[in-house]
């Protein structure tokens, strides 16, 4: 036990709406070891973005609550610290890295004076220190010219280059977990293969767990050890990257990969498209969130919520009544549909 | 040789029974302008410089590149959205009226006038990328897919209140869904709503601007079916632009692939992603990366560095020749390759081409 990074154990963030209460996370548990690299894949609205900030302590009552749950960051339950508190984990011990470089910059500092405030803030080191460190974080993220570059303002940066410098501001503390939502999905694909290629060389270095955060299975295919599908607000598949994408336990996840379009398809053939559209979170269905658009529910399914569990004679836990039941990787892609 | 050999030498007279649109030698230039009061051009952005392609009738032609490339600035100059600088789009329509004997006509779009435009607005419509922003919020679904008939007078309110019906079950909604606003409709509905604006008007020809970009991928999956269900029973033809290569993949019959508003290479889409031969094709392709982890493992990524130079000022002959891995001084900072035909179809404009798999 004591050796989990983080633990969370049965989180729920609400938001209250003029239309009701939005069950953005509703009952999320797991846990992450020092090292590992762990993907975090959903569609729209399946909180996996609120599920890092709550983490992160980043969620605002009273529009926002975590209504129940615990996050233990070794050991420590952050939603029991102060905020003092919580800003001295905040970028030091777990950075986050957001979608949109532009936005999570701020437009009327340079580069250095943002980089030397986390610094300071987090390290006890002198003004001219905290600048070499800086100029170093953004020579290890690539970026030439670091020395000169930290009097640029974030406008002077092009999209690749300012998430490098996100990464570089994120990486600055060496914290050992490091929350990557999206990191790559405002960028072109060459660019995203530059910045994806750094932040593994980065994590292998430095030993810093990742989280990664995103819609899209290729990233994730080729950068996590484990994932965690989620679905309307709650974990719906975890396992290891390699037996999730070839033997997948829940029909989501299954759905999804069918969904795929793959780079090396030869044949033109259908896609294997989940019907239909996500659930309101403010009006879920009853028993399992995902029946209404699943192919092989029963009256079941309807009735009773499936709750995440070791699925016997694979290595991965699913939340479907039906995980034994259904072979999902010897049923055509399609052929469902 | 390889003057004759360029696609779209030849006058509109020759346009083939099966080619729907060539483009010939297209140039689309912003100005710069300095000053506030006294607003003077001090340059010009070529946002696509001298592109030439066809596409054949029922035929399904992906544009790929980054930002900035010009996909969308070609796919706007197409339908006269953009004026073109220079060249030519000719298109085959059909005559407005003549529903059924198939009596065409080639019209070059880019010099044509008002009323002609008109009659080529019958035959060719867009779907844009945001189905958030190109739908007005204002306007009801029946309003929204039957303003093209309104515009073109086509029909009395029943009948278009009728064909708006048709329409949307033709995409996969509810005829009820008449009287909604787009707010109540989730994004890949909105899409689905684009798709049933732009069929209005029986069009011949779609183009398709990042049609799914901007969806989940369950439903971008639901979309990318009904535009190929779309196409084998209207006998649509295509143009899809996107920046997502597996995407393009999946939907195109060829491909072309541009950078910094040049066309680099061209093929059918076996040969573009089985045996392509341009640098920037290769580093493109090895960069997107494949939903599975076995595969992914075995891959190598060929990292290109830097950013893409900005289009007002471009690099020296080759474009790509400031990232390009495999770039000679002398040759491909001098001069701009052509677009050439090395193989049947396979078009590629590269001093030093040669066969890489990288998928």
């Amino acid at each position: 036990m004591a050796d989990h990074l983080l633990e969370v154990d049965d989180l729920r963030t609400y938001f209250s709406t003029e239309e009701g209460v939005v069950r953005a996370v509703d009952g999320v548990s797991f846990t992450l070891d020092p090292h590992e690299r762990r993907g975090v894949v959903g569609e729209s609205g399946s909180g996996k973005s609120v599920t890092a900030m709550s983490i992160m302590g980043l969620i605002e009552p009273p529009a926002g609550n975590i209504v129940t749950g615990e996050i233990r960051y070794r050991g420590r339950n952050l939603l029991a610290l102060s905020e003092d508190e919580m800003q001295q984990i905040r970028g030091g011990q777990i950075a986050m890295i957001f979608q949109d470089p532009m936005t999570s910059l701020n437009p009327v500092y340079t580069i250095g004076d943002q980089l030397v405030e986390t610094i300071m803030l987090h390290q006890h080191v002198r003004k001219g220190e905290a600048r070499e460190i800086a100029a170093q974080s953004l020579a290890d993220v690539q970026i030439p010219k670091a020395g000169q570059r930290l009097d640029d303002f974030p406008h002077q940066f092009s999209g690749g280059m300012r998430q490098r410098v996100m990464i570089a501001m994120g990486l600055s503390c060496n914290p050992d977990l490091l929350i990557a939502d999206e990191p790559t999905t405002a960028l072109d694909v060459t660019t995203q293969a530059q910045i994806m290629d750094l932040m593994l060389k980065l994590a292998d270095d430095r030993g810093t767990a990742v989280m990664l955060i995103t819609h899209d299975l290729g990233v994730v295919a080729g950068f996590c050890d484990t994932i965690q599908v989620m679905y309307a607000g709650s974990i719906v598949e975890r396992g290891n990257a390699n037996d999730l994408f070839h033997d997948p336990q829940h029909p989501y996840t299954w759905g999804l990969l069918g969904s795929m379009t793959r780079l090396d398809e030869t044949d033109k053939h259908r896609l294997n498209s989940v019907r239909g559209a996500p659930p309101s979170l403010i009006d879920l269905p009853r028993g399992c969130r995902f029946s209404p658009r699943c192919d092989f529910a029963t009256d079941l399914c309807r009735q009773q919520l499936p709750l995440l569990r070791p699925i016997p004679g694979t290595v991965q836990e699913a939340a479907c009544h039906y995980s034994e039941e259904l072979d999902l990787k010897s049923i055509a892609v399609g052929a469902a549909g | 040789m390889t003057d004759t050999a360029r696609t779209g030498e030849r006058p509109a007279a020759d346009l083939p029974e099966d080619v729907l649109l060539r483009v010939n030698h297209l140039v689309k230039e912003f100005p710069i302008s300095r000053g506030v009061f006294l607003k003077r051009q001090v340059g010009a952005v070529q946002a696509v410089s001298d592109i030439s392609f066809q596409i054949k009738k029922g035929e399904t032609l992906g544009l790929v590149g980054e930002s900035g490339c010009g996909k969308s600035t070609t796919a706007r100059c197409l339908l006269r959205l953009l004026e073109p600088t220079s060249g030519q789009v000719y298109f085959r329509a059909e005559i407005a009226g003549g529903d059924g004997d198939g009596r065409t006509e080639v019209i070059d779009i880019a010099s044509a006038d008002r009323s002609r435009l008109r009659v080529l607005r019958n035959n060719m419509q867009i779907v844009f990328q945001d189905p958030y922003a190109s739908l007005n919020p204002r306007m009801t679904v029946a309003s929204i897919i039957a303003e093209p008939l309104t515009v073109h007078g086509i029909g009395s309110s029943s009948e278009r209140l009728q064909k708006v019906k048709d329409l949307l079950k033709v995409v996969g909604l509810s005829p009820e869904h008449t009287n909604r606003y787009p707010h109540e409709f989730s994004g890949g509905q909105r899409q689905r709503i684009g798709i049933a604006r732009a069929l209005a008007l029986n069009p011949s020809f779609i183009v398709l601007d990042e049609p799914v970009s901007a969806l989940d991928v369950s439903i971008q999956a639901q979309v990318l079916n009904l535009l190929d269900d779309l196409q084998d029973e209207l006998g649509l033809t295509y143009l899809f632009i996107a920046h997502d290569l597996s995407v393009v993949r999946h939907i195109s019959d060829r491909v072309a692939v541009m950078y910094l508003g040049r066309m680099v290479e061209m093929a059918d889409r076996a040969t573009l992603y089985d045996r392509p031969m341009h640098p920037y094709t290769h580093a493109l392709l090895s960069a997107v990366p494949i939903p599975d982890p076995t595969v992914e493992a075995s891959r190598k990524r060929i990292i290109l560095q830097g950013d893409i130079p900005s289009p007002a000022n471009p690099p020296s002959g080759c474009r790509f020749h400031t990232r390009c891995p495999k770039a000679q001084e002398g040759t491909c900072d001098v001069i701009d390759p052509e677009l050439t035909e090395l193989e049947p179809g396979h078009w590629v404009a590269c001093h030093f081409p040669e066969v890489v798999k990288v998928v």
